[in-house]
């Protein structure tokens, strides 16, 4: 073996997967190269201290909706989640040709949904707790609520029928928003559990996100774009589980709407 | 069902990577999940008597790169911050923001490569077909991957690296 040693000699060398004569032949190489050896030194640290940072992921036990998807495997497209689906679409509409676009998608930029979703939650903490004035305009009038708030927002606006979910419409109102109103529409459960659907007009049209998790204090929100429209559907009464299936309903009645 | 059970055995697996190529938590969970449904729902697919290991993380690499094209990022506090209490001690965070930081500014296809390797300690030929890309593309990757990892975390760079193609 008096192959020149080269860069992925190194590289397994760092790996610790040469074979023996390999290795030995690595180690002459790099004893009468002291820079290199440092480099290939620091790449062993390296690899530690990555193992070292996440390997704790592997002692901790497995979140229950991660463990609840494996569970109910038989219904599995039941509890997809659309975030599933839309990559799955992708996946299908689009399998070659992603290599070439990589590059410019790790961009990271600070998302302004974020300051929506904190926005809808502000709001649905807001208005929620409102016994006697919880909507500008009750549920009675809905054509009435509906037209209103299509023409304020420039979009038609449907309010998503939640009533087999036990979820009834109370009604709704508009709001300012960063960048033009808002309007929410409220939902109450039989035993008084709130939640509010929040959407604006969204300015770039035809972006579809998957769905988002955000907190705020006890408010959870679950958050979406589907083309002209974004969406944070909010709610301090229901568990997470609850909320990701009635973010499912809803966006299942106003897709591409 | 042997493949469901081993399936289930690799979530931690499947966090541990995720984590690290996404930076944050929930994320990382958020893509676990999308990968399990989509594993479950492609089981048929899946040829017996080969690697499950990599064809899953297959499966979740083809997810990723969907979801990075499909999604936008999210703010890593955002989500990280109500679990912060959960993570180990200060200092650990500390390293683990500081890699995160630096991980997350490799390059995607550079990234997958180093930490398949590193974590999963993938040998060269399963990252080759886990990632479908020749082994001599998996080798240059791990190489720009672990030069640009040490210079972004302050270790001096070799001084004249020969780069071997």
């Amino acid at each position: 073996m008096n192959d020149p040693i080269n860069e992925a000699d190194l590289q397994a060398y760092a790996d610790g997967r040469l074979s023996e004569e390999r290795r030995k032949a690595v180690e002459a190489w790099l004893a009468a190269r002291p820079e290199e050896g440092e480099r290939i030194a620091a790449y062993r640290r390296l690899a530690a201290e990555v193992r070292a940072a996440y390997d704790t992921m592997l002692s901790e036990p497995v979140p229950p909706r991660l463990a609840q998807v494996a569970a109910r495997r038989p219904q599995w497209r039941r509890v997809a989640a659309v975030a599933g689906w839309i990559a799955v679409g992708i996946a299908i509409g689009a399998p070659a040709g992603w290599q070439a676009r990589q590059e410019r998608t790790v961009v990271q930029a600070v998302p302004e949904t974020t300051i929506f979703a904190r926005r809808a939650a502000i709001a649905h903490a807001t208005y929620s707790p409102e016994v006697r004035h919880p909507v500008e305009v009750g549920a009675d009038d809905e054509q009435h609520l509906v037209n209103w708030l299509s023409k304020r927002l420039g979009i038609k606006v449907r309010a998503p029928k939640l009533d087999d979910a036990g979820m009834s419409l109370v009604g709704g109102r508009l709001l300012p928003g960063e960048n033009g109103p808002v309007a929410q529409f409220m939902y109450q459960s039989q035993n008084g559990r709130r939640l509010t659907l929040y959407l604006r007009t969204e300015a770039s049209h035809n972006r579809e996100t998957a769905f988002r998790y955000a907190r705020e204090n006890n408010v959870g929100v679950f958050y979406w774009i589907d083309r002209d429209c974004a969406y944070a559907l909010a709610s301090a009464d229901v568990s997470k589980e609850e909320l990701l299936r009635l973010a499912n309903l809803v966006y299942k009645q106003l897709e591409g709407s | 069902m042997d493949e469901a059970k081993r399936l289930v055995e690799l979530i931690p697996r499947l966090r541990r990577y995720a984590r690290a190529l996404v930076g944050e938590r929930a994320t990382a969970d958020d893509l676990v999940q999308d990968t399990l449904e989509r594993a479950w729902a492609k089981l048929h697919l899946y040829r017996r008597g080969t690697d499950l290991r990599a064809w899953l993380f297959t499966v979740m690499h083809n997810v990723h790169v969907n979801r990075v094209r499909a999604t936008r990022p999210v703010d890593p506090l955002e989500d990280e911050m109500p679990e912060l209490a959960q993570r180990g001690t200060q200092a650990d965070a500390l390293l683990v923001r500081d890699l995160d930081r630096a991980i997350a500014r490799l390059p995607a296809d550079q990234r997958a490569v180093l930490l398949l390797v590193t974590l999963e300690e993938m040998s060269y030929e399963e990252v080759a077909r886990t990632l479908g890309i020749p082994i001599g593309t998996v080798m240059s990757r791990l190489s720009r991957a672990r030069e640009k990892l040490r210079a972004l975390l302050g270790e001096p760079p070799s001084a004249k690296l020969k780069l071997v193609k």
